[in-house]
C-alpha cells in the first residue's frame, strides 16, 4: 500500500499542465475517494464540496477522453526575436517547453568522485589510529544509498548502524558528519612567546704530554726497577742484622735526623728574616763606601754596622774578641769580669755578621772567660783562658757544651787568671798546642794529646831578671804578673810578654829562664802587646796610662808614642796595612792611625758608644772585609765599617803596576822608621 | 752487545710471565690510577697476543668507570703526543716490551 501511494502521486506529476484540472479533479476524486474511503472508515458519512458539478449517472459514465501531451500549457507557443543577421523577425521554431516545478540541492557526492575521495583521504589522517575493519565498507555503501529513498525508519536505523558501527570498529573510512547534528568548530589557544637559548660550559681543562716509549727505553726501566729491588732487599738484610745490636741508637738517629733538619731549616730562615730586616745594613757593609771623605783627608770615619748583644750576656764584659781565620764572618767573644770583686759566670759567644741577633755557639762557663783564640788552621778548636786560672779548649764540632781539653789543678792549671792564650803551630806530632800567660808569672805550653791537656813551662816571668840575688843571698825569683802575649809571625820560637809592671820581655822558646831584651814600656800595666803583621821588627802595646807605643825590637825606647787622654783598653794592627792600628779607650773612643799619613795624630778617633753608659774593652780587625768589631763592658759586640780613607793604600805612579802586599807594607813602615832612625843617628 | 741481544728476548719471556708495571708518568689520583693499572693488566692477560683487543677492553672499561672518552695505545714502540684532560693520564711499561698510554679527552 505504501509503495503504490509513493509511486501513484509522481507519476502524476509527470504529466502536462493541461490535464492539470483533470488531474487535479483526479486528485480531488483520488483524495476524495481516499479521503473517502477513510471518511467512511472514520465516519461513514460522504461530505461533498459545494461547488462540485452536479451529473448525472449518465452524464457520469460517459468517457470524455483527454489527450495527455508533454506540452507546458504556459509555454509560448510562438516566441518572435529579432535576428540583426536577417534585419528581421524570426520566429523561434523550437520553445522550451520545461516546467520547473521543484528544486532541491542534495548534499550527497558519489563516493567514487574526486571530492569524495579527497574528503575521504581527509579523515583518514585524523582517524589513522583507530583499527580498521573492512567489514562496515559494504554496509556504508548501504547507508549512502538509503538517503535516496527517503525512508525515515530506514534513515534512522541505518544511523544507528553508522553509529554503532564507528564506535565498535576505528574505522578506515572517515566518517562523514552531516551538516544537521555535527558543527566543526576550532579555535586558537594561546602560544607563548618563543625564545632562543643557548650556553657553552667551560671546557674541563686540558694539558699535552707527549712521550716515546721504546723497548731499550722499557728495558732500561725495568733493569733499573731490578736494581732498586735488590737494593732495598740488602738494606732490609742489613738492617735486620743491625737491629738487634743498635735499636735504640737507630731510633734516636731518625729523632735526631728530623730535628737537625727541622734545625737547618729554622736556621736559614732566622737567617732569612734577618738579612731582611737588617737590610740595609747588610748593604752598607757590602757597598757603602762614605763619599765625603774625598773632601776630609786625611781623616776617616767608622760606620757603625749591626750591633750583637745577648739577653744573659748583658751583665757581663766583653773580655776576648776573634775573629776566624777559615770562616771570616764568624767571631768569637769572651765575657766575664774584670773587676776583682764582682767574678761570676762567663761565656763563650760565636757571632756571625749573617745573624745578628742571636749567637751560633753558646758556651756558658762556670768562670768569667779572658781571652781566647781561634786556631788558624782547625777553626773548631777555640782556646779559652779563664779567671780562676783554668784553661779549656772548647771543639765547635762537639755537640755538648763543655770544652774538649780543661786543665785541672792537677794538669798544671795556672793559679791567677789566663790572661792570653795563642795557638801554636802543629808540632811535628800533627798534635796542636797553644800557650797561656798568667799572672802567676808562668808561661805555660799546652799540647792537646788525646784526651788529655799536657804542660810544660815554658818560662818563668821574674821581676827583675831571670835570676836575682836576695839580700840572702839566696835566688829570690819573684815573679811577674804577664798580662800579654804575642808570637812573632815569622819567627816562631820569637815572642813578646808584656806584664803587670809595665814591662814588655822579649822571649825565645828555645831559652827559658832568660829574656833576650826588655822594654820599659809603660807606667801601668800592658793591657796588650801585637807585633806588626808586615814589619817583622816592629811592635805596639798600649796600656792604661793613656798611651800607645810603637816599638822596633832592636830598639829599647818607642819608635811613636800616641797620647790618647784615656785608658786604652786594646790596640790592634790592621791586617790590610802595615802602617795602620786601631785603639780603644774606656772613653768609648775609637782611635785609627795611620803613620803613612800622620805620624802624629789619629786619623780618626769616633765616638762609638755612649761615654757615661759603657766602656769600650777591645777590638779586633776583620781579616778580609773592612770591618772593626769593638767590644764593651756591657756585653755587646759592636761592628764598625772603616771608610776608605783609613784603608789607604799608597798611591803609585802612572804606568806602574799597583804595588800591592808584603814587601811593600814592609818598605812602607821601613821608610818611615828610617826617617825616624836617621835624624836620631844623626843627633847621635 | 749480541750477548744483551740474546740475553733480552730471554728475559723478555722471563718477563712476561712476571710481570710488574712501572709507571713512568701519570697525574691521576691514586685510586684511579690503580683501577687503572688492574684494567691493563687484565686485558693484558686475557689478550696477550692481540694489542688491539686488549686496548678496546681496557678502554671500554674505563669509559664505563670514569666516564666520557678514554684513548688507550698499547704497542713496543711509538711517540705520541696527546692533549689530555688533567689529572687523567697514565703512562707505563708493562710486560718487559709493552707500553701502555690512556688518556681521556673529549
Amino acid at each position: 500500500m505504501p509503495t503504490s501511494n509513493a509511486a501513484a502521486p509522481v507519476k502524476k506529476k509527470v504529466l502536462g499542465a493541461k490535464s492539470q484540472k483533470a488531474t487535479n479533479k483526479r486528485k480531488e476524486e483520488d483524495d476524495d475517494n481516499g479521503d473517502s474511503s477513510w471518511e467512511e472508515r472514520v465516519q461513514g458519512k460522504l461530505i461533498k464540496p459545494a461547488d462540485q458539478l452536479e451529473l448525472t449517472d449518465a452524464e457520469l459514465k460517459e468517457e470524455i477522453t483527454r489527450i495527455l501531451t508533454a506540452k507546458n500549457p504556459h509555454a509560448p507557443q510562438n516566441i518572435v526575436r529579432y535576428s540583426f543577421k536577417e534585419g528581421a523577425f524570426k520566429l523561434t521554431s523550437a520553445v522550451d517547453q520545461m516546467a520547473v516545478h521543484f528544486v532541491l540541492d542534495g548534499c550527497l557526492i558519489h563516493q567514487d568522485s574526486d571530492e569524495a575521495r579527497r574528503l575521504a583521504a581527509h579523515k583518514d589522517l585524523a582517524e589513522e589510529s583507530l583499527a580498521v575493519d573492512s567489514g562496515p565498507g559494504e554496509e556504508k555503501t548501504d547507508i549512502l544509498d538509503a538517503p535516496r529513498d527517503g525512508g525515515e525508519e530506514e534513515e534512522a536505523g541505518e544511523d544507528d548502524r553508522a553509529d554503532s558501527v564507528a564506535s565498535k570498529t576505528n574505522n578506515q573510512e572517515p566518517k562523514s558528519t552531516n551538516q544537521f547534528n555535527y558543527i566543526q568548530r576550532a579555535s586558537q589557544t594561546l602560544n607563548n612567546a618563543l625564545r632562543d637559548r643557548s650556553c657553552q660550559t667551560t671546557p674541563p681543562p686540558r694539558r699535552n704530554y707527549s712521550a716515546a716509549a721504546s723497548q731499550w727505553d722499557i728495558y732500561d726501566a725495568y733493569v733499573e726497577e731490578l736494581h732498586k729491588q735488590e737494593m732495598k732487599k740488602e738494606q732490609q738484610k742489613s738492617r735486620k742484622d743491625g737491629d738487634k745490636n743498635q735499636k735504640k741508637l737507630t731510633l734516636k738517629d731518625t729523632a735526631g735526623d728530623d730535628k737537625h733538619e727541622m734545625r737547618t731549616a729554622i736556621k736559614l730562615l732566622e737567617r732569612m728574616v734577618n738579612q731582611n730586616t737588617c737590610h740595609e745594613i747588610a748593604q752598607d757593609f757590602k757597598y757603602f763606601e762614605d763619599a765625603a771623605d774625598e773632601f776630609r783627608e786625611p781623616e776617616g770615619t767608622l760606620l757603625p754596622l749591626w750591633k750583637f748583644s745577648y739577653e744573659k750576656a748583658k751583665l757581663m764584659c766583653v773580655t776576648a774578641l776573634c775573629w776566624n781565620e777559615k770562616y771570616p764572618d764568624l767571631f768569637a767573644v769572651g765575657l766575664g769580669s774584670y773587676e776583682f770583686s764582682k767574678q761570676g759566670r762567663g761565656m763563650v759567644l760565636f757571632y756571625t755578621l749573617k745573624n745578628c741577633t742571636f749567637p751560633e755557639y753558646i758556651f756558658p762557663t762556670p768562670s768569667g772567660v779572658l781571652c781566647l783564640d781561634i786556631h788558624k788552621k782547625h777553626s773548631y778548636l777555640v782556646a779559652v783562658g779563664f779567671y780562676d786560672g783554668c784553661v779549656g779548649v772548647y771543639n765547635l764540632k762537639n755537640k755538648g757544651l763543655e770544652p774538649q781539653y780543661k786543665s785541672t789543678s792537677n794538669t798544671g792549671k795556672h793559679t791567677d787568671p789566663v790572661w792570653q792564650v795563642c795557638w801554636q803551630k802543629d808540632d811535628l806530632d800533627n798534635k796542636q798546642s797553644f800557650y797561656s800567660v798568667s799572672s802567676d808569672g808562668r808561661v805555660v805550653s799546652w799540647t792537646l794529646i788525646q784526651n788529655e791537656l799536657i804542660f810544660s813551662d815554658a818560662i818563668r816571668l821574674s821581676l827583675t831578671g831571670p835570676v836575682s840575688e836576695g839580700p840572702d843571698g839566696l835566688g829570690e825569683v819573684t815573679t811577674a804578673a804577664g798580662t800579654c802575649m804575642d808570637f812573632h809571625r815569622q819567627m816562631d820560637s820569637l815572642f813578646l810578654v808584656g806584664t803587670e809592671e809595665g814591662n814588655i820581655h822579649k822571649c825565645s822558646r828555645s831559652y827559658s829562664s832568660q829574656y833576650l831584651h826588655t822594654f820599659h814600656a809603660h807606667n801601668t800595666a800592658v793591657d796588650a802587646v801585637k807585633w806588626n803583621p808586615f814589619h817583622p821588627q816592629v811592635f805596639i802595646s798600649c796600656s792604661s796610662d793613656w798611651t800607645v807605643k810603637v816599638w822596633d825590637h832592636s830598639v829599647s825606647t818607642p819608635m811613636f808614642t800616641f797620647e790618647l787622654n784615656a785608658s786604652v783598653g786594646d790596640v790592634s794592627w790592621a791586617p790590610y796595612s802595615s802602617t795602620v792600628f786601631a785603639a780603644v779607650t774606656i772613653e768609648g773612643l775609637v782611635h785609627v792611625f795611620d803613620l803613612s799619613i800622620n805620624k802624629y795624630q789619629a786619623i780618626c778617633h769616633q765616638p762609638v758608644v755612649s761615654r757615661n753608659k759603657s766602656k769600650l774593652t777591645h777590638l779586633a780587625f776583620n781579616p778580609i772585609h773592612p770591618i772593626i768589631i769593638v767590644g764593651d763592658n756591657r756585653g755587646c759586640v759592636i761592628s764598625l765599617k772603616l771608610s776608605p780613607n783609613l784603608r789607604k793604600k799608597p798611591k803609585c805612579k802612572k804606568g806602574q803596576e799597583l804595588p800591592e802586599g808584603h814587601e811593600v807594607e814592609v818598605a812602607k813602615m821601613e821608610k818611615i822608621l828610617s826617617l825616624l832612625r836617621d835624624p836620631e843617628q844623626s843627633a847621635h | 752487545m749480541a750477548d744483551d741481544g740474546e740475553e733480552a728476548p730471554e728475559e723478555n719471556r722471563k718477563r712476561r710471565t712476571h710481570t710488574f708495571p712501572i709507571v713512568r708518568h701519570t697525574d691521576m689520583p691514586k685510586p684511579m690510577k690503580t683501577e687503572a693499572i688492574a684494567f691493563c693488566m687484565a686485558a693484558f692477560e686475557k689478550f696477550a697476543n692481540n694489542n688491539e683487543h686488549a686496548a678496546k677492553m681496557v678502554k671500554e672499561a674505563m669509559d664505563k668507570k670514569f666516564g666520557a672518552a678514554w684513548h688507550v695505545v698499547i704497542g713496543e714502540s711509538f711517540g705520541f703526543g696527546v692533549t689530555h684532560e688533567t689529572k687523567n693520564l697514565l703512562y707505563m711499561f708493562f710486560g718487559g716490551n709493552l707500553a701502555v698510554c690512556l688518556w681521556k679527552f673529549c
